[in-house]
């Protein structure tokens, strides 16, 4: 009930701040333009006028890295409950709604955020602006509604985790790689934990980290920026500003020994190989190293023609498959990681072999000048194709808020990716690269005949 | 009370805003092209960004792989970009990945379908890779055998995969002897049997003019349109378009099948036969299952399965139109120990369905959200493409978008009640379970599908 009254109070008490508006700033790639209303909620408009429709996503600044220590998987179960209603709009009226009005939505969670999203025609943005404000503040849960949803997130797991092998050893991995940091825990929440989660846990972590200074709104679409201010200053603007706990990210102490898993599964369908090693975010460690980085993973297995691809699939014929990830978009560190799945017959340690000759390779000679600048190329091409949807410019910018970047460091990302030189492409390799640093995964089939 | 007022409101307003939005698809504007070849294309033209989708079908796919060589069709997918022409296959994919493009294939039972997306800069470049990659596959023995390494071990995944699993058992179950009771992607023994002929052999027979569907979207108007597809498909040969595949049904026992599994949820895939897309109760049972199976939170068997009891992440039906057959399906996954509860509401509202049909609310309901939604999804080169080829493979003509809206509106109670008496059987829905459920006792051993 305290919920309802404070809303009540905000609408009250806010709107003297609401008018006040930073004035927007352009960012070159995807024409963003941004302002803040005075209770801190950071408007980002993406103009797309190809068809007459638009996306909103709220993306709030925290994630699964918050949850408390006793109460994982809470970030993602409170997602869940979002949609559980508010005075306003009880039960599952917001989902009805926005369908009723021909509309889509949905939302997800990560470590670091969690962002609830809907794609409508242009003409309901006032509804769904008004919906998602509502349910900032608004949130009203009970048992009734918050018991049934948590047996809905234990089937999630187990569908996402529990019955994938790969996806067990995975979790597992990175709770090794990350022996302090806060993303040690999986997102979805250790099975014994959640099954604990309850409606006060739920509603706690809401009141802690729920609230416009906490959020980003983006409107991606047929839309002018005039008109997103309107409706962001009606049905936004009301809300109070409230102070937000920090969002702390443990660092890692220094590791001594690599950790290596090796887990047998009879419903492993094949062995696969994969090693994370702790690498900079954008936000956290060597910093410096981050566009290198990303040039890095794409000359290990970004193409037919990549250095691991070559070798280890085409030349040596060992592996099925290879791959490399990387990415900084994080709060606290990151992992790169790279993986290979072996042709039959072929021993896990010979393929573990192969790729560290690679990787060593590369320590010793670094890279080619132009393999940087072919990878370059590949992924500045990625930034014209991301422009060829609504929703590619939302995530890439909202992503980049909810971690605390600016617009501007968001348009520099092809121009930062051109300036990376081979020598810098050797030293991030040199940093990170490193094995104490580093998990390796192995997973193996087990006959059970 | 007041949610029910507010509910109705919404809706009227909304169907106005539908019909609003169907002139907003009309300006879209699909042009017919047609090269100098012959070759015919749908075109939407977009210029706000630099960015050329074409996205193509020809007709057969996999159901025409010969007798035990299952998975040809789709090996012949894998192999195009492997080689073509002057190339070899690393230098034709350091050649595609210099021009940045992204060039797709895929078989599917009833067509083969491709697909590239490229920077404006770099199209005609880009088109004669695609051109090449059609015509002159180089189909070499070493990316045979490793294209045939990496399909094997794919099926190996699919084997050990509760979702993929249950899927197959299900297709192969209710189809066993006609070929879409097997898999595009072949058995392993299938895929070990294919060689380099038989590849050739479908290249050949499929890769014409007749039958071959063509959808462009993005930054070119209606001359470079007519010469692109010109120079990708202008040389193919003429061929005749034929089709050999027998009309068939979904098994109608109304079996339930496990496939026991040591995992902690179990995988559910029912359903049954369902209409083809040019049947005439396609509309209304298109709007029946948008109620009774639509995703979200939207459909009968989300509420009570999910919202209610929380007994799945998901559960969603979907129309499958093949060429041949008709089929509407669906999957669930609950925790082995309350699989048989989830089973039992898929039973219960099958027949509610057949017996009650929608509710006038309900009805309204889906009709609105089916015709506001879909054009949301029209936001990339992409989507549109792909609209405007199944536009052309499903006969609806190049006026379907600004007709759309008006055919689902115009399904009434009465019809929807009438098509859901016929179409939902609960004595024909069958159900493929794997996993460890409890409580579930199958009615029949099942008929494995091979991997």
């Amino acid at each position: 009930m305290s919920t309802f009254t404070r809303n009540s109070l905000i609408l009250a008490g806010l709107l003297l701040f609401a008018a006040v508006a930073v004035t927007p700033a352009a960012a070159q790639r995807f024409n963003a333009e941004s302002f803040t209303l005075g209770n801190g909620l950071q408007v980002i408009v993406l103009p797309n006028h190809r068809v007459p429709a638009v996306t909103q996503m709220v993306w709030y600044k925290t994630g699964a890295a918050d949850d408390p220590r006793g109460k994982s998987g809470i970030a993602h179960f409170l997602e869940h409950l979002m949609f559980k209603g508010t005075r306003a709009n009880p039960g599952a009226a917001f989902s009805a709604l926005i369908a009723q009005n021909g509309g889509r939505d949905n939302a997800f969670t990560t470590e670091d955020y969690t962002v609830f999203h809907e794609t409508v025609a242009k003409d309901r943005l006032d509804l769904t602006m008004r919906l998602e404000a509502d349910r900032m503040t608004g949130l009203v849960l009970d048992d009734a509604a918050v018991l049934p949803e948590r047996d809905v997130i234990l089937e999630e797991r187990r569908m996402r985790i529990d019955n994938d092998p790969s996806a067990l050893l995975r979790e597992q991995l990175i709770a090794g790689l990350y022996l302090n940091a806060s993303y040690h825990n999986p997102t979805i929440g250790w099975e014994h934990e959640m099954r604990g989660l309850g409606t006060a846990d739920a509603l706690a972590f809401y009141r802690d980290w729920y609230a416009p200074n906490n959020a980003t709104l983006i409107v991606a679409g047929d839309v002018e920026t005039a008109e997103v201010r309107v409706l962001a200053e009606r049905h936004f603007g009301p809300l109070a500003a409230r102070s937000v706990p920090p969002r702390l990210r443990l660092e890692e102490p220094p590791h001594y020994a690599a950790i290596r898993l090796e887990m047998k599964s009879p419903r492993a369908a094949q062995p696969s190989w994969r090693r994370f090693y702790l690498a900079p975010s954008y936000r956290a460690g060597a910093t410096q190293h981050v566009y290198a980085l990303q040039i890095l993973a794409e000359i290990l297995a970004g193409s037919a023609d990549s250095r691991l691809h070559k070798a280890l699939v085409l030349d040596k014929k060992l592996a099925l498959s290879v791959g490399a990830g990387y990415s900084p978009s994080a709060l606290g560190l990151a992992e790169f990681g790279v993986y290979a799945t072996p042709k039959p017959g072929v021993a896990i340690a010979d393929i573990e072999a192969a790729v560290e000759a690679e990787l060593h390779r590369l320590l010793e000679h670094g890279v080619e000048a132009e393999e940087v600048a072919q990878a370059a190329r590949r992924m500045q091409a990625s930034a014209i194709y991301s422009q060829d949807s609504l929703s590619g410019p939302a995530n890439i910018v909202g992503t980049a808020l909810a971690i605390g970047r600016s617009l501007d460091e968001v348009a520099a990302w092809p121009d930062k990716l051109g300036a990376v030189t081979p020598a810098e492409v050797a030293a991030a390799a040199r940093a990170v690269l490193v094995e104490r640093n580093s998990a390796t995964g192995i997973l193996l089939p087990e006959r059970t005949s | 009370m007041t949610r029910l007022t507010r509910a109705l409101v919404f809706v009227g307003a909304t169907l106005l805003s539908a019909s609003a939005w169907v002139a907003d698809a009309q300006a879209m504007q699909i042009q017919p092209v047609t090269g100098a070849s012959g070759v015919e294309a749908w075109l939407v033209e977009d210029h706000s960004v630099p960015v050329v989708t074409i996205r193509f079908a020809f007709a057969g796919g996999a159901a025409l792989d010969p007798v035990g060589k299952g998975g040809a069709a789709s090996m012949v997918a894998s192999l195009l970009d492997e080689g073509a022409g002057p190339y070899d296959s690393l230098a034709f994919h350091r050649r595609i990945d210099d021009l940045a493009g992204q060039l797709r294939f895929s078989a599917a039972q009833d067509e083969f379908d491709g697909s590239l997306r490229s920077l404006k800069q770099n199209l005609f470049d880009s088109a004669d890779l695609l051109r090449l990659a059609l015509a002159e596959p180089r189909f070499a023995p070493e990316d045979i055998e490793r294209i045939r390494g990496e399909t094997l071990a794919g099926l190996a995944r699919q084997a050990k995969n509760p979702r993929s699993l249950s899927g197959r058992l299900w297709m192969h179950d209710a189809f066993e002897k006609h070929p879409y009771g097997s898999s595009v992607d072949g058995s392993e023994e299938s895929v070990g049997a294919i060689t380099r002929d038989d590849l050739a052999a479908f290249a050949g027979a499929r890769f014409h003019r007749s039958g071959l569907l063509v959808g462009i979207v993005g930054d070119i108007d209606k001359t470079e349109a007519a010469a692109l597809i010109d120079r990708v498909f202008g040389d193919l040969p003429k061929g005749a378009d034929e089709t050999e595949i027998a009309e068939t049904k979904p098994l109608d026992d109304g079996a339930l099948v496990v496939s026991r599994a040591a995992v902690p949820q179990s995988v559910v895939t029912f359903g049954q036969a369902g209409p083809k897309r040019d049947d005439p109760a396609w509309y209304a049972a298109y709007v029946l299952n948008e109620i009774l199976g639509g995703g979200g939170f939207r459909g009968r068997l989300m509420k009570e399965i999910r919202e209610k009891r929380g007994l799945a992440y998901g559960v969603s039906t979907q129309l499958v139109p093949y060429r041949h057959a008709g089929l509407i399906v669906g999957n669930v996954a609950t925790e082995n120990g309350r699989v048989a509860e989830s089973i039992a509401l898929v039973r219960e509202e099958w027949r509610h369905m057949r017996e009650e049909g929608p509710t006038a609310a309900e009805l309204e309901n889906a009709k609105t959200y089916l015709t506001g939604s879909f054009p949301l999804g029209l936001d990339s080169t992409q989507h549109i493409a792909g609209v405007l080829v199944q536009m052309q493979q499903d006969k609806l003509g190049i006026d379907y978008l600004d007709r759309r809206a008006s055919l689902i509106g115009g399904v009434t109670l009465d019809e929807a009640r009438s098509v859901a008496k016929k179409l939902f059987d609960p004595g024909a829905l069958s159900f493929a379970v794997v996993g460890d459920p409890a409580d579930v006792e199958p009615t029949r051993s099942p008929r494995p599908p091979k991997f």
